[in-house]
């Protein structure tokens, strides 16, 4: 392990003047961002501002064209990785529209994605007893039903089935960096509550979260370090919690003139 | 005129092969005649070509052209050879009975672990038994199909398995075919009676031996299952990469029996399996499912002919296909309900996945509905894998192949679950990841 005391600390996650396209149209317009780990980012900002694109393009989605700039994650190109290897590095996107996956038990898939993974890292396949306990323990803090893990992926959940089903993923898979994609898109008040409370128990000084959203009440629940302001592809204003309330107050027409 | 020369082509060696072949095939009394008669059937139309409706995407004549030679009675190398083989496909607490090109070998089989529920006899030992004269005009009955009717002909052995009225049979009963050969032909042909409320579950594999290649299968199996009976009937085809199977079920099923019937084929160069099932009796429960995986350049026809004959019945269809590199699947399921198949619910589904942009698949669900007040329906669809749960489980962490396999292994479980024993929805599973890790 390296020692950065007295020395600027690297970012986690470093995005540098990324442009990204989708058939011909720029979409990302020379975004800037820097995460640290233990700290919580909210992205904010109006539909159609490049926030879902962004997450995509971290987590390595096909389909875009990055034409210009650099993602680093712990220092290394992510662009030059493969999806299942940036999972394996430890980036992780919560979906806002998690996939069912029929005739896939969500045991069978969480085996295989987290067997997939320590093999990627050289560990030690997670034996079957401990992994079930293991599952049992987290589903059991997500109150997610045991009957629930053995059905298929997602198959007649309900919204706020599948979001449970992503932090359960992810409080299972311990990422570096988490990106939560409109996590609160579809949760009533209760079901919130509670993926806000899984997910702020997986907050760690080792860990970064990044929190897409349009909505500040979710933000009550994730407090967040630092918001961004997203507009037409590029960061607008950086701030502290604070921004959110202004945003709430005055709206993102302010940042999409100045865009 | 160039489509009679290419029937006289392809019939000028059956001919040959069928007079050549003669001395060697099992028969007293009026066997030779049964045999004469079919193959009398088979030659009015020669091998089955693209102008029959049923054999439209399965042109034997021009896949095929020929039948070849009769294998000869395997030697005690092959025996050797099929000995392994056996052991590759042998499926778990089944009781063995082991034919290798064509011929029943006692000696690869499990007649010791026979159950006294059954018997068994070889096709051999029937037909040359003049005793058994009606019992032979039963096992060597022909339908209008070409194919079938050659095997009546041409049959050189196979089984004959009975289970007695309320009989119920604890082990699976598993027929083993392997093909030794070099460009030879085998016609076998299995007969089973299961009486009334007996139970009984059969699995009929064919596996190729070390070093065959280039032959030609051709089996039959022809089921009478009682009422209140219940069978299941699971057959897991695979053949050289340049050899032929066609293989044909004939299933008559009496009055509120419950018959399971899975089929999977998963190589040989040309495969056609057709599977006739005619529900005679009131209040029966059909499943008839079946999974073809083809890649490279093969080609595998499923074809599937559920008769509602009588009221009450219920059938079930799911059938997948996975298609690979430049395969084609085929898959014909017809629904017929007569006019006295009142309150018939009958449902067919086909779906195919394509992996390549090469591949080929002819789904032709048909229904034939003759009778009032009928529930029945049919639905199928082809298309690639889903890129959006693939990348779903690439952002998990598997690697894309793993995520390709988890899909596809989910798309063909769909119709494996139909299995209702857990043991051989195993065994079928685990000869389905055998196909997938072979393609890797």
């Amino acid at each position: 392990m390296m020692h950065f005391r007295g020395q600027i600390r690297m970012a986690l996650l470093e995005i540098r003047d990324l442009h990204v396209g989708v058939e011909d149209r720029e979409i990302i317009r020379g975004l800037h961002l820097s995460v640290h780990a233990g700290e919580v980012h909210a992205i904010m900002g109006p539909n159609g501002s490049g926030k879902s694109t962004l997450s995509h393009v971290i987590a390595g989605k096909p389909g875009y064209e990055v034409t210009d700039g650099q993602i680093l994650f712990k220092g290394e190109d992510l662009l030059e990785m493969e999806p299942d290897e940036r999972a394996a590095k430890g980036v992780f996107l919560a979906f806002q529209y998690p996939v069912e996956i029929p005739g896939v038990t969500t045991m069978n898939f969480l085996r295989a994605a987290l067997n997939a993974r320590r093999k990627a890292r050289n560990q030690q396949e997670f034996s079957t007893p401990a992994f079930l306990k293991r599952v049992r323990e987290v589903a059991g803090s997500l109150n997610i039903p045991q009957d629930m893990i053995k059905r298929g992926v997602n198959v007649g959940f309900s919204g706020g089935e599948k979001k449970r089903n992503e932090i359960l993923q992810m409080a299972l898979f311990e990422p570096g960096l988490c990106i939560l994609d409109e996590i609160d898109s579809g949760l009533d008040i209760d079901a919130l509550r509670i993926v806000a409370s899984g997910i702020n128990a997986l907050r760690s000084p080792e860990r970064a979260m990044i929190v897409i959203t349009h909505y500040r009440r979710l933000l009550e629940h994730i407090v967040p370090d630092i918001v961004h302001v997203m507009s037409k592809g590029r960061v607008m204003k950086s701030g502290g919690k604070e921004l959110a309330l202004e945003l709430e107050a005055c709206g993102y027409a302010q940042f999409e003139d100045a865009a | 005129m160039k489509q009679v020369l290419v029937k006289a082509d392809a019939e000028r060696p059956m001919g040959n092969v069928f007079a050549a072949a003669r001395g060697r095939l099992p028969g007293a009394g009026p066997v030779p005649q049964i045999r004469e008669r079919a193959f009398e059937n088979y030659e009015r139309t020669g091998l089955p070509h693209r102008r029959m409706e049923d054999w439209k995407y399965t042109d034997l004549r021009a896949l095929i052209g020929e039948v070849l030679p009769l294998a000869p009675r395997p030697d005690a190398e092959a025996l050797v050879r099929a000995k392994v083989s056996v052991k590759q496909v042998a499926a778990d607490q089944a009781v063995k009975l082991v034919l290798v090109d064509g011929i029943f070998a006692p000696e690869l089989s499990d007649l010791s672990d026979l159950e006294n529920e059954v018997v068994v006899r070889s096709l051999r030992e029937v037909l040359e038994n003049s005793a058994t004269g009606a019992m032979a005009g039963l096992v060597l009955s022909t339908t209008s199909d070409p194919a079938i009717s050659l095997n009546a002909a041409m049959a050189t052995d196979g089984l004959v398995i009975t289970v007695a009225d309320g009989n119920a049979l604890e082990r699976p009963i598993q027929i083993v075919h392997v093909a030794t050969g070099l460009s030879v032909s085998t016609f076998t042909r299995c007969y089973l009676q299961l009486g009334k409320g007996a139970h009984a579950a059969i699995v009929e594999s064919f596996v190729p031996a070390e070093r065959a290649s280039g032959y030609q299968a051709n089996d039959a199996i022809i089921a009478l299952v009682g009422d209140e009976a219940s069978l299941s009937y699971i057959r897991v085809a695979a053949a050289a990469s340049d050899a032929v199977n066609i293989s044909s079920a004939i299933i008559a099923v009496g009055a509120r029996a419950k018959l399971d019937l899975f089929s999977m084929t998963c190589s040989g160069s040309i495969s056609r399996y057709q599977e006739f099932i005619t529900l005679a009796g009131e209040g029966t429960k059909l499943s008839a499912n079946g999974v073809n995986l083809i890649r490279d350049r093969l080609h595998a026809d499923t074809t599937i002919v559920v008769d509602h004959a009588m009221p009450h019945c219920t059938s079930r269809e799911k059938f997948r296909a996975v298609v690979d590199d430049c395969g084609r699947s085929v898959f014909q399921g017809r629904i017929i309900v007569r006019p006295a198949a009142r309150n018939t619910d009958a449902t067919l589904t086909t779906r195919a996945l394509l992996l390549s942009d090469q591949g080929e698949v002819d789904n032709k669900p048909e229904l034939e509905i003759l009778a009032d007040d009928v529930t029945c329906g049919h639905g199928a669809t082809s298309g690639a894998l889903d890129d959006t749960l693939v990348f779903y489980l690439r952002a998990r962490g598997l690697p894309e192949k793993d995520a390709q396999m988890l899909l596809i292994k989910a798309f063909i479980g769909e119709s494996i679950e139909e299995i209702t024993s857990e043991n051989l929805r195993d065994f079928v599973t685990a000869q389905a990841e055998h196909w997938l890790q072979a393609g890797r």
